[in-house]
This record gives structure tokens, sequence and C-alpha cells, in this order.
């Protein structure tokens, strides 16, 4: 199968077999120009200055919520910029979680969240005396509408959880949990950090109350991410940090916040990285999340009926719903694995992955993981299986 | 010789598979120190008997890569019988040594001189420092 993608992405010119697109996807030529025309071009701020760069580095600002909104079927005005997933899910938690949290409320959360979907509710556990309750996993670590019918109750007012883990691959029945969850008149936040750039997310159709993604894992640039609340719930919570651009008057005693999104959007924001995010949405459209979903699981399917088939090595998930593999080399330390592959400018990711608590269930103090996207090629697992190979003669010739 | 066989010596495959002066003993007159590395999982506690300015023991605990755990068995095989001011001195050249800096290389550092390789292997030289660093605390 020939990738006509490759060549969209400088970072492979070296030859680098990069399987690490959870952790952070590459970045695609017009995203870099994109973000190098506001640095070169523009270089203004928004909302301020009436000069002609100004009210251009603006327009693309705002017409970038306008593709976000659309992406994932939501209004503008419920498209918050943030840093990325993890202050998304801060906010919310801080925001929304602690002003509206109580003694004796449930918050739902599961061991297979990554840290950034998991300790900010902790925390707000802890401030609000709210009690923190898991979805059991079944017996291959999925999250099951059934296990969650389990530990719902009527003191449940938020729930937690992941649309995708980024250990284990594993798609949340979030439809049904939400449709759940509403019954029992909770708020859903759905982490979608491992979702947005494999699958086409309707926000609408899906109801959830709030959803957060990052621009860095579909092909965007770091350092901003989103935010979607519906805006019923936007509106009546505090803005979550205070300062220029977000107020509309402010007086000794008091003052008034701008409207929604503005009043969560408090000074200078990382204006390149959001009018670049609008130009990896565009590209991922035209070639389809579909299409991009459909190439990634051959790859998958291909990678692990032949991961499969090498002794000495277990792998984690043999039915992800996503291109992630997690596995070790048996009696290996995942760093000590991870240093071969790297010698072969293979990039994996050994440790936990901010999601110590899926490490626990497993058992395992760390492991490997292979993350494909769609600039990923049959003929690059081809190495990574030889070199998989060849790591488990090596570690044990070693005496591992 | 590969780079990696350079990183992978047999006096690290020897201390790896079987680590010396493992186990911590319960004394107030030991110092500990626990250092752990929540990205990739290492976990290490360094416990230091000093007595008269001299190291009379030095014990470790913990889990990790083979370097994190090789170099701590390594460190106490070397530290005992040191005194408090040697002791300091070869860990600062070690740690020196594996994050590819200036160090005094007449200092004899033993056994430990087969962590030289780990300067080549940057992403590694924390595995290898996170003994020596929970050892120096213990002298403080």
């Amino acid at each position: 199968m020939k990738n006509s993608w490759i060549k969209d992405f400088p970072q492979l010119n070296n030859g680098l077999i990069y399987f690490d697109s959870a952790a952070t996807s590459l970045k695609p030529q017009i995203v870099i120009d994109s973000i190098n025309y506001y640095n070169h071009d523009l270089s203004t701020n928004i909302h301020r200055g009436m000069y002609k760069s100004a009210v251009k580095a603006t327009e693309l600002y705002e017409e970038t919520r306008e593709i976000v909104a659309k992406f994932i079927n939501s209004n503008s005005t419920e498209i918050i910029y943030t840093r990325g997933t993890t202050s998304s899910l801060n906010l919310v938690a801080f925001s929304y979680g602690l002003n509206n949290l109580q003694k004796g409320d449930e918050i739902i959360v599961s061991e297979l969240e990554h840290h950034s979907s998991f300790l900010p509710w902790q925390r707000v556990a802890k401030l609000t005396g709210a009690t923190l309750k898991f979805v059991p996993l079944n017996k291959y670590g999925r999250i099951t509408v059934e296990a969650f019918q389990s530990v719902i109750t009527d003191k449940t007012k938020i729930v937690a959880l992941t649309y995708i883990s980024n250990v284990m691959g594993y798609m949340t029945p979030i439809e049904e949990i939400i449709k759940i969850a509403h019954k029992y008149k909770s708020i859903v936040i759905v982490d979608a950090a491992q979702a947005v750039q494999h699958k086409p997310i309707d926000v609408k159709k899906l109801d959830c109350d709030f959803l957060a993604f990052s621009g860095h894992k579909m092909l965007g640039p770091t350092g901003i991410g989103i935010l979607y609340g519906k805006a019923e719930l936007l509106k009546i919570m505090d803005p979550f940090e205070y300062g220029g651009d977000m107020n509309e008057e402010v007086n000794k005693d008091d003052s008034v916040w701008k409207p929604i999104p503005q009043k969560f959007e408090a000074g200078t924001m990382p204006i390149a990285s959001v009018i670049a995010l609008s130009k990896a949405i565009e590209y991922l459209q035209k070639i389809g999340l579909d299409n991009i979903h459909n190439y990634e699981m051959d790859v998958y399917q291909y990678a692990i009926r032949k991961l499969s088939q090498i002794d000495g090595i277990t792998i984690y998930n043999k039915d992800s719903d996503t291109g992630i593999i997690s596995f070790n080399l048996d009696n290996v330390p995942s760093h000590d694995a991870i240093t071969f592959y790297a010698e072969r400018d293979i990039a994996l990711r050994a440790g936990q992955h901010c999601a110590k608590l899926i490490c626990d269930w497993l058992g395992i103090n760390s492991c490997l993981r292979a993350s494909f996207y769609l600039y990923n090629t049959k003929s690059q697992i081809d190495e990574f299986i030889v070199a998989t190979e060849e790591a488990v003669e090596y570690f044990k010739k070693l005496g591992f | 010789m590969s780079e990696l066989d350079n990183l992978y010596r047999e006096v690290i495959m020897d201390h790896y598979k079987s680590p010396r002066n493992k186990g911590l003993v319960e004394s107030d007159k030991y110092k500990l120190f626990h250092i752990k590395n929540p990205s990739c999982g290492d976990d290490i506690t360094i416990q230091t008997l000093v007595d008269g300015g001299i190291i009379k023991d030095c014990r470790q605990q913990g889990h990790g890569c083979s370097i994190s755990m090789a170099s701590a068995s390594v460190l106490t095989e070397i530290m005992i019988g040191k005194t408090k001011e040697e002791a300091l001195n070869t860990a600062n050249s070690f740690l020196n040594m594996v994050a590819n800096k200036e160090y005094d290389k007449t200092m004899d550092l033993e056994e430990a001189n087969a962590f030289s390789g780990v300067k080549q292997f940057p992403a590694r030289i924390k595995c290898a420092s996170i003994a020596w660093v929970a050892f120096k605390n213990t002298l403080e």
C-alpha cells in the first residue's frame, strides 16, 4: 500500500520510524507554514489592535473557532481555547466541579483515565468531600455499559471518562453511558484526546456536557487545546483565569465578564497555534477521518498479527480499537528495551504513559507503547518486527 | 563493540542479576533517602550508616531498569569504607561522567567506570544517576 501522506511530514525526511503518535502527532507542512505565516507576517495581538494585521489575526483566530465548532458539530460560542486537554479538564473540574459538588456527591472515573482526567477530580473530591468511584473494568480492561450501570447512583453528579484509552486503545461505549448518566441527572465530561484524531465526533449526537482534546495529537501545534461545553453550563460557570480580554467592565468593587467563550480566555492566547489548528483540521477533513482510521487499523492489524507470533513478549491489548499496542519484552524493563529501538531510529514510548492506574491494574511497573497514525506503513512494521525479534534475542543473551 | 554493548557491560549485568547490599535494615542510625521517577517507574531507596566520618554500611532497595538497579548496587559496594568526603567526591565524579560533563579523571571510580557508556545515551543518564543522587542526600 503506497502512502501518499508521508511526504507532507518533513519530520520523516531522515527515515525516522515514528510510532509515538499517541504522545504527540507529527505536523504536516501546511500546519508549519501556518504558524510561520502568523509569526512572520502578522505577529499581532487579537481583539485589541485596530490596524490591518491585527484585524487579520483576529479574523483567523475567530474563523478557527468556527472550523473547530463544525468539526465536532457544536456552536462556536461553546468552543473554548485552552493550553491542551489537561487545561480543559482542569477548567471543568475547578470551575464547574468545585462549585457544584458537596459532601456525599459521587464522581465516577475509571482506571483507564489519563492522569489529566483523574487527578483534577481526585483533588476536587478531596476539597468538596465528594466520593470518587471507579467503573470496574472487565477482564480485558474495558469499560462496559453494564459495569457503568453498577456504579451510578442518584448521588452521582459527575462522570469523567476517557473516550479512547491512551494505553489500551479501547473505545468507551460513551454514547450509551451518557444516556444513562443523564437519566441520573449527572454531568458527563469526555476526555477525547485520543479519539478526535481517529473518529468523527458529533457532540450534539453524543449529548456530552463537556468534551476536551488537544491540537498536538491531531496534527496541530502544541499549546492549543479545546474545551467544548454546553452553553447553558458554560454560562453559569465562573471564569477559571482572570485578566486581560476576558472582562467587559472593570471597577474597584466589582467587575463584569465577557460572554462565553471569551470569559474563559484571559490574557494573550497562543494565537499562532490556534490559527494553525484550523489547517490541521482542514488536512484531516480533506483525507477524511474514516479513511485515516481504516488505514491505521490496517497497519495495526498487520502489526498485531506479526507481533503475536514472537515468543518472549507480552501484549496487553490484542484487540485495540485504535492503532495502539502496549507490550513488554518478557523480563526486560521497558526503559532497557526502548533504548534498543531508539538505536534503530524507531520511536516508541516506555513508561507509565501518565496512566499509572491502568499499569497497576495490569500488574506492571511500566510498558512499551507503539502507536500508529496515517504516516506509518507496513514496511515500517516489518522493520519494527525484526527489531523486536532481535531485541528479544539481544536481551536474552545478556541474561535478562 | 556497538554503543549498546558499551552500555550493557558485563559488570552492569552482573550487578543487575546479583545485586549487592540489597534490602533495607531497620535502624535509626541509618540515613535513608527515597527517589521515584514516575515517568519510567524507577523507584530507589538508599540507606547509609556513617560512623566517625566513615561510610560503614550502604544499602539499596527498589525496582526499575537494569541501569538504575545495577548502578545502585555498584554504588553501595564502592562507597562502604570511604570517608564522607571521598564518598561525595566519588559521587560527584560519577554523576559528571555519566552526564558527559568534565570530571576528575584521576579519581578511581572502580567498577562504576563501567557506566561510562551511559553518556552516549542521554535518555538513560537519569537511570544511572538516581541512586547516586539519593546517596548524596543521605549524607546531608
